[in-house]
């Protein structure tokens, strides 16, 4: 996963717990001791963060097969 | 894998070697290449190929006495290929494209060659190529030897003229009538030249004071072909005699006196690696019996030889040998597109890499490791051998991919839970004469299967006889996973609980759980259900629920060896009074489902073709005896039969699909939990909080959680920690919530809403990258 991922624009989500609107945010995701950057719809609050299913179906496995194999 | 492991594996693997007609050509001519050109019509390429090992094409197909026909593996499906008439055709009509001489690098050494017949003009060519300066001392006018003697129909002697016409291009210095012997010394010769090759063809009477063989002829080494004087070789029919005269071994002579020459000159040894010249016996492995017989395409005027047509025609009846046996019968190794030789190699780099990525990680955690490819291979070279060590190396490296194997693990340490796992001895008894194990795969697809074989063992084995009980795992899934430290304690395990109940006889029901007793296990003592029941009878006596219907018998891959529970299972199988219609790959023979070595896990694609090529082999029911196999066949549409629903009976709708992932984990635990309270009278203690969320779960919803391998408890445990920590989106038009968790490796995120005290689940996806969170708030320890 090289550089930022841009997801699909925001969601029309809230964080139920803070009763907040999401944000994009940049958050750090990592797999096999490889970290990566990643701009993600987050609570300004509490920072729960969002991965939309096309995110971890799609790129996110994309990276993970690829980080397996290294 | 060591290097000579490699290398011993690929020796090992046959498909590589020459067919026997070119092993058998001494001079290794590519029949195989040039069959494939001609029949693909394109003779001027046929012609290329012949060309390569042979600098004189006219010639061959005319004179040689084909020591390759013998052979020809279409012999045995019909008649060998005319492969001499085959090749004179690719000259008649193949044209050679004008070829670029090389400018070779002339070698300041001077050799000389007495006698032109084919022996001697191959040799001159062969140095003459390799840059020497080559003199060809002829006894008449012009060279050809005995190729003259030919009849005028058999050999032009217009086309012998045009063949050896080769020689003077490459710049080959004649010296015509002269004879060396007579006219000349070899002294004299020999004083000009370093290195001399005598071929004076088989009426030669000189013999230059060289030492002789027993029949009075130069003796020669037969590797090097050198004489008894330095620097001096000799062959062809010269040293064969009149009796001995052969065509393509005088050119054969021609060429293994060159390499020896040019190795003299080259002051290198002699000897070194020359077991690969000449005629060999082919180590390459061609089935025939299944090849449908071909007669010999026959020549309209078999004094013109083949019509560009007829030469097409026979070129196509060309076997094309190969063996590639286990690809044959293997969709995984038909899938990767090579065979054992190549895939060895890809295992082992795979093995050896130290930066960069690793390719064959999926190749090696695809195979079923079911040991077809060994129980075919003509060499018993056994990939599923290779790739169980692979894996087992690259979990010591660290290297194995964490995605590969992990559902059967998991699916692995359920069965190991108290939810299922549970030794008892029979109510009231301390020990154990039997007890029962029936595997984690029965019990999850037809749990009433283990009552109705606990029950039966209860009757019919003698009176008095102590029946215990074993739930638990065998432990393939973690020597399919290379995980030997998780199988080692799972065999450990199993060897405590099997000495507590008093070492007593384990049965079986699954032939996998069978194979990991007898290999890892060997001091406790199994028997499978099968060979019980066909030694004490099949309950209900009297009942023929086959009526005569005809079902063919899929043997499970683990009982490959297993002979006597063929028999046993057919046996079985009449007494219900069904008829057998064999499979064509049954027995020892037989294929794997695709659930063996978690290839389904590792590559759905290969399963899905090893299924689709399995369940349309016949068109009658299956009936097998292995849990797995009968719902991976089913789910396909195949109505497939457990042996035991045909002597229990099946609660449900016997043959059709089996139950999914969520229900197989739900049926071990209710087996265990039903058995404890209708055999012991105990009831299990209380759920963990996250058991009691139910779930609302619709077809469509539930069919993309099979396939994306989510449990219901996965969902349940996500849902129970949003609605207990309050930790959950949502989305304020739909009132639907979105929450994940992390109960080990895998985040789940599940959409749903609850609805009157359940939860309807509307998605479910997971990811095993981890979110870093910069923020995390104590006691949630969800996602981490």
């Amino acid at each position: 996963m090289t550089g930022t991922v841009h997801t699909a624009p925001l969601p029309d989500l809230l964080c139920a717990r803070c009763n907040v609107p999401l944000q994009l945010a940049k958050v750090n995701v990592a797999y096999l001791g490889n970290a990566f950057p990643v701009e993600l719809p987050k609570c300004p609050k509490c920072g729960q963060v969002y991965i939309e299913e096309a995110l971890a179906l799609g790129k996110m496995v994309e990276v993970e097969q690829q980080l397996e194999d290294k | 894998m060591e290097q000579r492991d490699l290398r011993a594996l690929e020796e090992q693997c046959i498909q590589e070697c020459a067919p026997p007609c070119t092993a058998a050509c001494p001079l290794h001519v590519d029949v195989r290449a040039i069959a494939a050109e001609a029949a693909r019509g394109d003779l001027d390429a046929a012609l290329k190929a012949l060309r390569k090992t042979v600098p004189f094409p006219g010639l061959v197909g005319r004179v040689c006495e084909q020591p390759c026909r013998p052979v020809c593996k279409r012999g045995e499906a019909g008649e060998s290929i005319a492969i001499a008439a085959l090749e004179r055709a690719c000259a008649d009509y193949g044209a050679l494209k004008a070829e670029k001489t090389r400018a070779l690098p002339k070698r300041n050494h001077h050799v000389v060659v007495v006698g032109g017949g084919l022996s001697g003009a191959l040799a001159a060519h062969d140095l003459a190529r390799k840059g020497y300066t080559v003199c060809l001392y002829e006894a008449l006018d012009p060279v050809g030897g005995s190729l003259w003697s030919y009849p005028e129909e058999v050999l032009p002697h217009a086309l012998i003229t045009q063949e050896l016409n080769v020689l003077e291009t490459l710049g080959i210095e004649f010296h015509l009538n002269t004879r060396v012997g007579v006219d000349l010394t070899l002294d004299a010769l020999r004083e000009e030249h370093e290195a001399v090759y005598l071929a004076l063809g088989a009426s030669a009477t000189e013999t230059f004071g060289l030492e002789l063989d027993e029949r009075g002829r130069v003796k020669i080494d037969p590797i090097t072909y050198a004489t008894s004087r330095a620097g001096v070789f000799a062959g062809g029919n010269m040293i064969r005699g009149p009796e001995g005269r052969s065509a393509i071994q005088s050119l054969a002579d021609g060429r293994r006196a060159a390499i020896s020459i040019d190795r003299y000159l080259q002051n290198v040894s002699l000897t070194a690696s020359r077991s690969g010249e000449g005629s060999q016996t082919s180590c390459l492995y061609t089935r025939t019996d299944d090849v449908a017989p071909l007669p010999l395409v026959p020549m309209a005027s078999p004094a013109d030889g083949y019509t560009r047509p007829e030469a097409l025609a026979e070129a196509q009846r060309c076997l094309q040998c190969q063996c590639l046996e286990c690809v044959k019968v293997c969709e995984y190794l038909e899938h990767y597109g090579r065979y054992p030789r190549k895939y060895v190699r890809e295992v082992y780099n795979n093995l050896s890499i130290v930066q960069g990525t690793r390719t064959a990680n999926r190749f090696i955690n695809s195979c079923s490791l079911c040991g077809l490819c060994a129980q075919v291979c003509p060499t018993d070279l056994d990939m599923g051998a290779v790739n169980k060590r692979a894996r087992q190396a690259m979990v010591a490296q660290g290297r194995m991919p964490p995605s590969a194997h992990d559902f059967a693990l998991r699916d692995m340490a359920f069965s190991q839970s108290a939810a299922f796992a549970l030794a008892r001895n029979a109510p009231g008894a301390d020990a154990s004469d039997y007890v029962f194990f029936p595997g984690c795969q029965l019990a999850a697809s037809t749990p009433s299967h283990v009552r109705a074989v606990y029950d039966y063992l209860g009757g019919a084995l003698p009176a008095g006889t102590r029946v215990g009980l074993l739930l638990g795992c065998c432990g393939a899934p973690a020597d399919w996973a290379g995980r030997a430290d998780l199988a080692k304690s799972a065999w450990e395990e199993l060897r405590e609980q099997h000495a507590a109940l008093g070492r007593p006889k384990v049965v079986l029901a699954c032939s996998s759980c069978h194979q990991v007793f007898r290999q890892n296990l060997p001091e406790i003592e199994v028997v499978l259900v099968w060979d019980l029941l066909a030694k004490h009878g099949l309950p209900g006596l009297g009942a023929r629920p086959g009526q005569g219907q005809t079902v063919s018998v899929h043997d499970p891959c683990t009982t490959r060896q297993e002979a006597g529970v063929h028999a046993n299972v057919r046996a079985l199988l009449t007494a219900l009074d069904y008829q057998v219609a064999e499979l064509p790959r049954s027995g020892a023979r037989t294929t794997c489902c695709g659930f063996g070595g978690a290839q389904w896990l590792a590559n759905p694609e290969v399963t899905r073709k090893v299924v689709a090529r399995r369940v349309q082999e016949g068109p009658a029911d299956y009936v097998t005896y292995c849990a797995m196999c009968r719902d991976v066949f089913a789910r396909e549409g195949k109505r497939t039969l457990h042996l035991l629903d045909l002597v229990f009976g099946h609660p449900g709708q016997p043959g059709g699909p089996g139950p999914n992932w969520s229900q197989r984990h739900e049926n071990r635990a209710r087996v265990k939990r039903q058995l404890l309270k209708d055999i012991w009278g105990e009831t299990m203690d209380g759920q963990a909080a996250y058991e009691s969320i139910k779930l609302l779960v619709s077809e469509e919803v539930r069919a993309r959680l099979e396939a994306r391998l989510i449990l219901d408890e996965d969902l349940q445990r996500v849902i129970e920690h949003a609605e207990r920590t309050g930790r959950r989106l949502l989305q304020p038009q739909t009132g639907r919530y979105v929450a994940s968790y992390k109960p080990t490796a895998v985040t789940y995120w599940v959409e749903y809403t609850p609805q009157a005290g359940a939860f309807l689940i509307h998605n479910a996806y997971s990811h095993r990258m981890e979110i870093v969170e910069d923020e995390p708030a104590a006691g949630q320890g969800g996602v981490a």
